[in-house]
């Protein structure tokens, strides 16, 4: 009769088995957090989408926060400051109010002020715009031929601003090295 | 008043006004005759004097006549006199002659520091008419 020896140093299949045993749980726990911090991961995603897509709907903007280009209302916006904008179908355009448009054909919203205004009867409204930091209108920034803005280009009205804030974002397209750091 | 080419815009023929005016006002709180709109949270006032007015042509008319920024630390009271208007008075279409009643609003955008951008319109108005001929050859 032979009496299986403990504790010495075989290296039968039972030695090993303890030791497999502790390192497939291990594996799998890790496996699990894993599929665990992608979700949670997700789930942020989706918040931080799901806040803007209802800050769309709640201002009627498509474009709620928009960040200022251009020093061209200066000294009011400077190059990285952050506008939040709402574009209610019922406010009507009124002379003095700050409008961000988009002139038909171009991709780049403008932040400029509305300095005359024509409204007729049936609520069809024509408008013309000027940066404050500009000697001219913006007649020479509208398409070829275009004289008047209308209600269709508007992607809504400035109500509100915070300073600085949308650097981030110039520096980003301006130095696309640092976008891809982030 | 002249009916001349509205070299700025479109190329037809509309009514250019010719308007000159005084300013005379304090910028204050309207709550406290003392206190100043010019709070630690206003940056700047932009001031404008439009002038509203209805047509044929168009129910509502406004055009901005004269601007101006007034920074924080600047004199809160102006006193402007005789001033011709900083931009071209066209209507759009033929609608100052005769036209009784052009109100002309001074207001102004409060910019703050941050926050909110409120409009506010002044408590004074005045009403203006235009003659019902067209001038020809006075020198502007």
């Amino acid at each position: 009769r032979v009496c299986p020896v403990r504790g010495a140093a075989g290296t039968g299949p039972g030695r090993a088995r303890p030791d497999m045993d502790l390192f497939g749980d291990l594996r799998r726990m890790n496996k699990r957090q894993l599929y665990y911090q992608v979700l949670n991961f997700a789930m942020i995603v989706s918040s931080a989408l799901m806040i803007w897509k209802g800050l769309i709907v709640i201002t009627g903007s498509e474009s709620p926060i928009v960040v200022v280009l251009s020093g061209s209302m200066e000294p009011a916006f400077h190059r990285g400051d952050l506008l939040f904008l709402t574009n209610f179908h019922d406010d009507p355009i009124r002379a003095g109010e700050i409008v961000v448009f988009k002139v038909e054909g171009r991709d780049i919203p403008i932040v400029h002020r509305v300095i005359k205004v024509h409204e007729k009867g049936n609520g069809n409204i024509k408008f013309l715009t000027k940066g404050d930091n500009n000697e001219v209108d913006d007649r020479g920034l509208y398409k070829e031929g275009q004289n008047w803005l209308e209600k269709k280009d508007v992607v809504g009205r400035a109500r509100g601003f915070l300073p600085y804030v949308g650097m981030v974002t110039i520096i980003m397209n301006d130095y696309p090295k640092f976008k891809v750091c982030i | 008043r002249k009916n001349v080419e509205d070299f700025t815009g479109p190329r037809e023929r509309s009514d250019l006004g010719f308007v000159t005016f005084d300013i005379t006002a304090d910028i204050l709180n309207g709550k406290n005759v003392l206190q100043s709109i010019f709070d630690w949270n206003v940056k700047q006032l932009f001031l404008y004097l439009s002038a509203e007015y209805s047509t044929k042509n168009n129910a509502l008319n406004q055009v901005v006549l004269w601007d101006k920024i007034m920074l924080r630390g600047d004199n809160p009271r102006l006193s402007l006199k005789d001033m011709k208007s900083k931009y071209f008075f066209f209507d759009d279409g033929n609608g100052l002659k005769g036209n009784r009643n052009i109100t002309l609003t001074l207001s102004w955008n409060v910019v703050p520091n941050a926050g909110i951008l409120p409009l506010v319109t002044g408590s004074g108005h005045v009403s203006v008419p235009f003659p019902d001929t067209y001038e020809t050859t006075k020198s502007y």
